[in-house]
Order: C-alpha cells, then structure tokens, then sequence
C-alpha cells in the first residue's frame, strides 16, 4: 500500500452536480489489509454518494468497533464521523437523528459489532424504523483479534483457523425483516454493479435500511473451506433480481421490456426499477422475502440483492409524531416556557 | 399514662397494603395540613411490588420547620393487619393506635401505654357503599375525614383540595366529601375531640410548594431546553422522564401543527438510552436521559466515551439502595463513587448534589449550561427520597435576563473565518476546546469522534506523547469546571468552631435538625453542604479549617470521605463518617447520636456505620 495519495485529478473526472470530482468524497488512506472487502464498500459508498450528490456535509457517518467500523474514516473526509463503542452505533444514531431529522446518517457496523455485541441495539433500531442506511461489513470473523469465528459465520465454516464453526449463523437479513426493518438488502463487496445502487436506494429511502455486505476478510477467513471467502461467495451467489436506481432529478432513460421490470418510487421521488426478478420473488412482500432468504439457505446459495422494502414506511419521526424542522434547530424562545408559566404552576403545587 | 401533648409538632404513620389506593388520601392528608402553614414532609415507604404488600406514609409535621425524618412513630394509622403486630410497636409511648376496629383488636397486641382508637372503617364502608371498589377506596377518605375531627382539622381545608383534585371531574367531589363527613361525625360522637396531639392554623409556610423531586427535574428539562430525552424504566427515576413528558405535552407542542418539540425515546436498556442522549448532543441538541444504580453501572462504558471524546451529556442519577438490584424502592446515596470515577481508564465525572426539589429544578437546567460549556458528562446525583417525595420547597424560578450558554460551538461563519479547526486545539488555554456540529459548513469543520487516543485536529494516533498531553488536558478541564459548578452552602461561626459537619444532597434537613440539637446540648459545629464535584478550594478550606469535620451520608463505605480524601489527601483522622444505609433517610437523632460517639473526649468506641443505631 502507498502512503500519499495522488492529488493528480484526471482532467475527464466526473464531477456532479454539486461540483465535486469522485475525491472529494474519498477519505484517509485505508489501514485495512490490501484486498480487504471492506475497502471496496467504502469504495462504493464514496461511488454512490458521489453519484446521488450529496452534499458531504449534510450526511453523518457512524460506526461501533472492529475493523468495519474503522472503515468510515476512509471515506467521506468531509463528513462527520463518529468511531463509537462496540455494538452500540444505533444508539449514537438514534439520539442524532432525533436530534435532527435532515441529516443522512449512514451508520457502518460489523458481523461481530452487529450480530453479537450489538444484536439488542441493531433490531430495536430496525424495529423503530430509525431512518438510517446501516451497513454490515460482514465477514464472518472478528479481524481485529485474529480471526475468531463471530455470529454469522456458517455452521461447518472454517476460518483459517481450522475448526468447523459447530453453530448456527444468524441471518441478518431475515431477522431485520422479521423486526420491522422497512428495506432489506444483501449484496458482495466484489460486485459494484449491484451494491452502488442498492446503497443509492437505501440513502434515499425512508426509514431503517440494512444492506448486509458479504466482504470477505482475506486475513483469516479467505480460506478455501470457509463460506465468507471470495471464491465461496462468487461461486454460490444468486441473485434475487437486478434493480436500477433512478434518483428524482435524472430521466428515466433505461427502456424495460413490457411486464419485465416493476417500479417503486420512493419518499423522496426517486425510482427503483426492479427486473428480471427470480420466479415466485416479490421484495414488496415480506413472507416472500422470507420464503425466498430460507429457501437459497437451504440450497447453499447466497441471496443478494434488494430482499424486502416497504415503500409506504414511516419513520421514527413520523411513528412519534414530532415537527418537521430538526430539534437541534429550535430556539430558546420555543423551547423555555418563561417565568409566568412556571409561576402557575408553583401555584398548582401549593 | 401521659399522653404526648403537641400542637404542629409530630410523625404519624400510615399503615396500607399497597394497591388499594391509599396513597392519594394519605397525600390529601398531608397538603391538608400543608394548606393550614404548617411545614411538613410526607415520606412514602412502599415496597417493589404492585399490589398487596404493606406500605407506609409517614407524615412529619413541624412548625419549627424541621423536615427531615425525626424517627418514632407519635401516631399510627393502621388500616393493614399483615403489619399491625409490629406497627402498634413502633409508637412511642403516650402515643396514639389508630386501627379499622371492624374486627376487634387482638388482645396480644394491646398495649396499655398509648392511647387505643378504633374506627371501624370496613363496617362503615359495607354500610354505605355497595361497589366493592368504593367500599376499598372510601375507606381511606374516611380515615382522613376521622383525623380531621381527631387532630382539628380545618375541614374546609380539605373540601378545598378535593375540589382542585377534581377539577374537570366534579361529579366525584360530592362522594369524597360525603366520605370525608362519615369518618368527621364517626370520631367526633365517638370521641373527645381533638386528642392532645393536634394542628392548629399558622404561617410557617410562606409562598413554599409541596412537590417531589422527579417532578421538578422533568420540569427543569423543558426549561433548560431539552429537545431529546431517551430513558429505560427503572425505580425511583421513572418520574422524571414521566414528568418531563407530562410538561412537554403542556407546554411543547407546535402551535402551528400540533406536533412535538421534543422527542422521547425509550430504549431497549440503559446502555440505548445513554447512547440515545450523547449521540443527539453530539448532534447539537439538549439531550437527557435518568436511571437509578444498575443503570448507571450499565452506562459507565458510554461515560468513558462522553469524557474522553468530550461530548456533552446529562445523566440523572436517583439512586436507591444497592448494590446490585438492592432494596429497589428505598433511598441511599450509594452511587457517589460510581459516578464520580464512571467508566474505565482515568476519568473524573462532574457531579451536582440537589438537596431540595428547587435545587432539582436549577441542577437539572445548570446541568444542560454545565456539560455544553465543559463538554463533558455532568450526573446530577439525586436519591429515591428526594425524588419520590413530596417536600416544601422554596418555589421555583425562571430568570427572564437568563439564557442557555451553548458553550463553544463554531458556525459557519466562525469556520469560514478560523484558519485551521482543530477539534482538540486548547486554543483558550482553559482545557476546553471548539466542536462544530454535524452539517455546519460543507468543506470546514467536519472531524472525526472517537474513543481512541488521537491528536490536536482529531486524526487518530497511537502516539504516547500526544496521548498524554491529550489527557493532562483533560485535568486543565477539571480545573475549569471549578468555576463553574454549584458552589457549596456554608454556614460558619466567626470565629470558626473546631468542629464541622458536611452533608450533601437529602442527608442536608436532619443534618441541620442535629446540628441544632447539639448546640442545645453546648456542642456547636460549623456546617457546610457539598453541592458539586469537582470540589472548589472552600471544600478544601472548610476542611483544613476545623481540628475535625463529620462527614453525614447514608451509605456503608464512606463514599464521599473517601471522595475528599482522594481529592485532598487529608489523613484519616481529619475526616469522620457519619452513616446510615438501611433504605430509611437518616434520621436526625442518629445523627446527633454518632456525632457525640465521635467527638473528642468520648470514649466509646465508635461502631462504623451500625445502620440499626437509627431510633
């Protein structure tokens, strides 16, 4: 790995509408180990936020502990971050989005900080629907202590350790739908193609969004009888469709075959176009979410894609009902009832 | 016998089974009096249970103005036959045995040193009322309506507060009142009235208001400008979050579209809740969260993160009787040390100690000035007593000249015009640093939070140097807060005697009604309440000043001795403990009994902590 990074820019790089070239979301050098799949999530989501223009400074970007969660400082340098304590990321995004609803916050969690650690604060912000993007960098393993098995990795697994992994993984996936999560996704590190749009429709969509990244760790967990390693993962992925993401400003231009593709738009007007979906597939449509994740389970493959979404959702805001304008934007005058108010009441308590 | 003779000078216990609605005629009973100026403080001993268990209410009247619990029992009202054995026991003789006599009383029990006075409330109830409901509930309105021709109670007093109890439903005024008559007329022919323990109207009340801690708290939060508050249920702090909310509802609501200013979250479990109300200050908002011992052990780790990553937060601490689950519904002040140090690694926590349901009020606004100036975590460290307990207060008060400091907090503009940000720039020179919020400024300003070391511009380092300097800045930090935090109450002869007592947070009423006793007996000492934590150097100076200070807290270690000693490196025989811990307040007359054990000259050995020394 190199320590500087170029400045050069090349003169036909891309800028967005906001002016900015692909670099200026980009953020430190990684530490990560050369190849690590987390690297290219971070890759995708400088991609994607670059794509969908967000403006760096109005997303918030969140993480627990582990190697995953070291992750956000590689990308989006001109962000907020916030490096929390392990497994309790939802909290820390829970209290700043309550304190103000206009901010993306992307949070970026592990296997080990999620499924383990973390598990009561992951569902319960699934089932509050918290409008979040939640990002599982999941490789199976705890990385940053060497390699022990974590939570999701599969029964029988090796990690380059040696032993079989004797329990049960824990689907995130399905369990996130099972609790109220309102977008469910599963994509792998190594496919740009598919996670750069599935990280545009999580940001835009409106409440808890997980995309669970099978990013294999190519330290300890890249052997050949493991199931998080790259080659297990290429050869066992199956997709549940292909989906393209329209945000609202831009055209529709792609051209579907009539009866192939179906349309979702979301809160913000932005469009998903789903097609060639698998038979008997509908994401619209949680039992067959959930038939459809047990059902590749079951035939050892790994089912990607965009798994389940509710289009009409209401977020944790809207669910407690309170006003538009964020809360940290509210004045001292809103805010303190003054003194005569309280002289009422002192007279109430005498 | 002699009876006890006293007028606005006396406890009386309530003896209930809990659940049976007992707890709002015990509470007319007391604002009864209240409303006739006579200083009084109403504890409620219940135990961690819903229904059925026995429960006490132990009215103090006083007209010399002593509120803290005195001890003894001058008058029992005993309505529960699971306690009664043990509570006719409790009254001090020439007292008074006040029971339902629908059933006879067992002669074991009968003692012929207080006075015995039967009502037979069940008889009363099956005859006048055919609702199983009202036949339970009526009864305590007609205990009440009985003490009131037994101790001359103004009986318009109490028509009054039923009227305000039942504003919006007045259709239950006219049975409470009926209720309140039948237990009147009862004692009255039954009786010579009123017995030689009675109320007489006075005006030792002032402009006072009777409420409980939790309340004034919850109040201080939307005063102080909480917008988030996020909580997981737990005894005593359930109030303050329920008050909170009750007030917001009131008072938060946007005008234009019905919908909150505020924003409450309860979480899974304490370690959400805290991380719920760092992560929206972090975000810029006033964010709060209370819990009680086992939630602050849970939320240590998140403390740690809040010190070191210098994040504001509040934490409301009413502590109950630990460790570990304890005794859930009775008071101590078990959690000083706990909070003082929270978390791994070397951190210092700053604590405020309210003693009076104003000062709950004020701490608890302070508190939101105090951790977004120092960013850092500031526990307001009350108790279940406090909280949970009604208590006349000084009534509470709004400066209107007053505004939130915000601390330092650069805006755009601020960053358009500062050369290079840097998170943890002691730029001041006073420890504590520039943040910007989440979304200030789209290219300056962003940084990263964390609870790894790292340097001046927030860039993460392992560098030991760095590190160090990081964490003495963090001790200049202490320094400051000094200035800031609530200084502590004095009360000092000129000149100064040799001795001293401190108290802090609700051992404060019994330690002054000792206090008073002693000088009685020719013992005089200087007082002084620590009020917060870090000390200032007038905690040192009382200290250094007197040949020896008691130290009043109702735990069994010694906590905030050893606080003071930590802190100051006093010896050991500068600072003596004052103690109880067995989930009643502290009583004064335990108190005074230590202190005289302690004093110089005394040969008796003192018995550290024994909690059954309480008379």
């Amino acid at each position: 790995m190199s320590y500087k990074r170029p400045k050069f820019r090349h003169p036909d790089t891309e800028i967005n509408d906001l002016g900015y070239a692909r670099q200026d979301y980009e953020g430190a050098l990684s530490t990560l180990c050369a190849g690590c799949g987390h690297d290219s999530i971070s890759g995708a989501i400088v991609r994607a936020c670059h794509e969908l223009s967000i403006e760096p400074h109005r997303l918030a970007k969140l993480s627990g502990i582990g190697c995953s969660s070291k992750a956000p400082t590689y990308f989006l340098g001109n962000s907020h971050g916030f490096n929390s304590v392990h497994g309790r990321m939802p909290s820390v995004v829970t209290g700043a989005a309550m304190a103000n609803r206009d901010l993306i916050y992307l949070g970026v969690s592990g296997d080990g900080d999620t499924a383990s650690i973390g598990m009561g604060q992951f569902v319960h912000a699934a089932r509050r629907n918290l409008n979040m993007v939640y990002i599982v960098m999941n490789n199976g393993c705890y990385g940053l202590t060497k390699g022990q098995d974590s939570a999701t990795a599969d029964e029988g697994s090796r990690s380059k350790k040696g032993d079989p992994n004797p329990f049960e993984s824990i689907d995130l996936c399905a369990l996130s739908v099972q609790v109220g999560a309102t977008f469910v996704a599963r994509s792998f590190s190594g496919d740009k193609d598919q996670l750069v749009p599935l990280i545009k429709a999580a940001i835009s969509h409106h409440g808890f969004a997980l995309i669970d990244v099978v990013s294999p760790c190519v330290t300890f967990n890249n052997n050949p009888d493991s199931t998080k390693s790259y080659e297990f993962t290429r050869e066992h992925l199956k997709a549940t469709g292909t989906m393209d993401f329209v945000p609202m400003r831009e055209e529709i231009t792609a051209r579907y075959a009539p009866g192939s593709s179906h349309e979702v738009t979301l809160h913000d007007g932005s469009v998903i176009h789903l097609y060639k979906m698998a038979k008997g597939m509908d994401p619209l449509n949680r039992v067959s979410a959930l038939n459809a994740m047990e059902e590749s389970k079951q035939q050892d493959q790994i089912l990607t894609g965009l798994l389940y979404m509710d289009p009409d959702s209401k977020e944790l805001h809207e669910a407690i009902g309170t006003v538009s304008r964020p809360l940290n934007q509210l004045s001292e005058r809103e805010l303190c009832p003054g003194d005569s108010v309280l002289q009422n009441i002192n007279e109430s308590l005498r | 016998m002699k009876n006890i003779k006293s007028v606005n000078e006396f406890v009386i216990k309530f003896a209930n089974v809990n659940g049976t609605g007992s707890a709002s005629a015990n509470n007319l009973f007391a604002k009864a009096l209240f409303r006739m100026g006579i200083p009084v403080s109403p504890k409620n001993i219940f135990p961690s249970n819903i229904q059925g268990l026995p429960t006490w209410y132990v009215v103090r009247a006083s007209a010399k103005g002593y509120l803290g619990r005195r001890g003894g029992v001058d008058i029992m009202l005993s309505v529960n036959p699971q306690s009664m054995a043990s509570d006719i026991k409790e009254v001090l003789p020439g007292g008074y045995f006040i029971h339902d006599s629908t059933k006879p009383l067992d002669l074991r029990l009968v003692r012929t040193d207080i006075t015995i006075i039967g009502v037979p409330l069940t008889k009363m109830c099956l005859a006048e009322y055919t609702d199983p409901r009202q036949q339970l509930l009526f009864k305590n309105v007609i205990y009440v309506g009985a003490l009131a021709a037994l101790l001359d109670i103004d009986f318009g007093v109490l028509t009054d507060l039923l009227a305000d109890q039942f504003r919006g439903k007045e259709k239950l005024i006219a049975p409470n009142v009926h209720a309140l008559e039948l237990g009147y007329q009862y004692a009255k022919e039954t009786y010579s009235c009123p017995l030689s323990i009675k109320v007489a109207r006075i005006n030792k009340v002032g402009d006072s208001i009777l409420v409980d801690g939790n309340t004034a708290m919850g109040l201080g939060a939307v005063y102080g400008g909480a917008t988030v508050a996020a909580w997981y249920p737990i005894t005593p702090s359930t109030s303050v979050i329920e008050a909170f909310e009750k007030y917001c509802k009131r008072l938060r609501i946007d005008p234009g579209s019905g919908r909150k200013n505020y924003a409450i979250v309860q979480a899974e479990d304490e370690l959400s809740a805290i991380g719920i109300a760092i992560g929206a200050n972090w975000n810029g908002a006033r964010a709060f969260t209370c819990t009680s011992g086992p939630g602050v052990s849970l939320m240590s780790e998140f403390l740690g993160l809040a010190y070191f990553a210098e994040i504001p937060v509040v934490l409301i601490d009413v502590q109950r009787t630990g460790p570990s689950t304890g005794m859930p519904t009775r008071t101590q002040q078990g959690d000083i040390l706990a909070c003082a140090y929270a978390s791994h690694g070397d951190t210092k926590q700053v604590l405020t100690f309210p003693a009076t349901p104003k000062e709950c009020f004020d701490f608890t606004i302070d508190a939101f000035d105090l951790s977004e100036r120092l960013q850092t975590p500031v526990i307001v460290v009350s108790d279940l007593d406090l909280g949970m307990n009604d208590h006349m207060s000084e009534p509470l008060q709004w400066d209107k000249g007053r505004n939130y400091d915000r601390g330092k907090v650069l805006s755009a503009e601020e960053l358009d015009n500062t050369e290079k940000f840097g998170r943890y720039l002691d730029v001041d020179g006073d420890g504590i640093c520039y943040r910007t919020y989440p979304g200030t400024h789209p290219t300056k300003g962003s940084f990263f939070t964390r609870g790894t070391s790292r340097d001046e511009f927030a860039v993460y380092t392992e560098d030991g140097n760095e590190y160090a300097a990081n964490m003495i800045r963090l001790l200049r930090k202490w320094e400051t807060a000094k200035q800031y935090v609530p200084e502590p109450i004095i009360q000092q002869a000129s000149p100064q005697r040799n001795y001293g007592v401190i108290c802090f947070g609700m051992s404060e009423p019994s330690t002054l009604e000792a206090k008073d006793y002693l000088a009685k007996q020719g013992t005089h000492l200087d007082y002084m309440r620590i009020r917060a934590f870090p000390f200032s150097d007038d905690v040192k100076a009382f200290i250094e000043n007197h040949d020896m200070v008691f130290v009043v807290e109702q735990n069994r270690d010694s906590q905030m001795r050893s606080l003071l000693m930590t802190e100051f490196e006093f010896g050991h025989d500068k600072i003596k403990s004052v103690l109880s811990f067995d989930g009643d307040p502290i009583s004064a007359r335990n108190i005074r009994k230590q202190i005289l054990k302690k004093l110089p000259g005394d040969n008796v050995t003192p018995i550290r902590g024994n909690a059954k020394e309480a008379v």
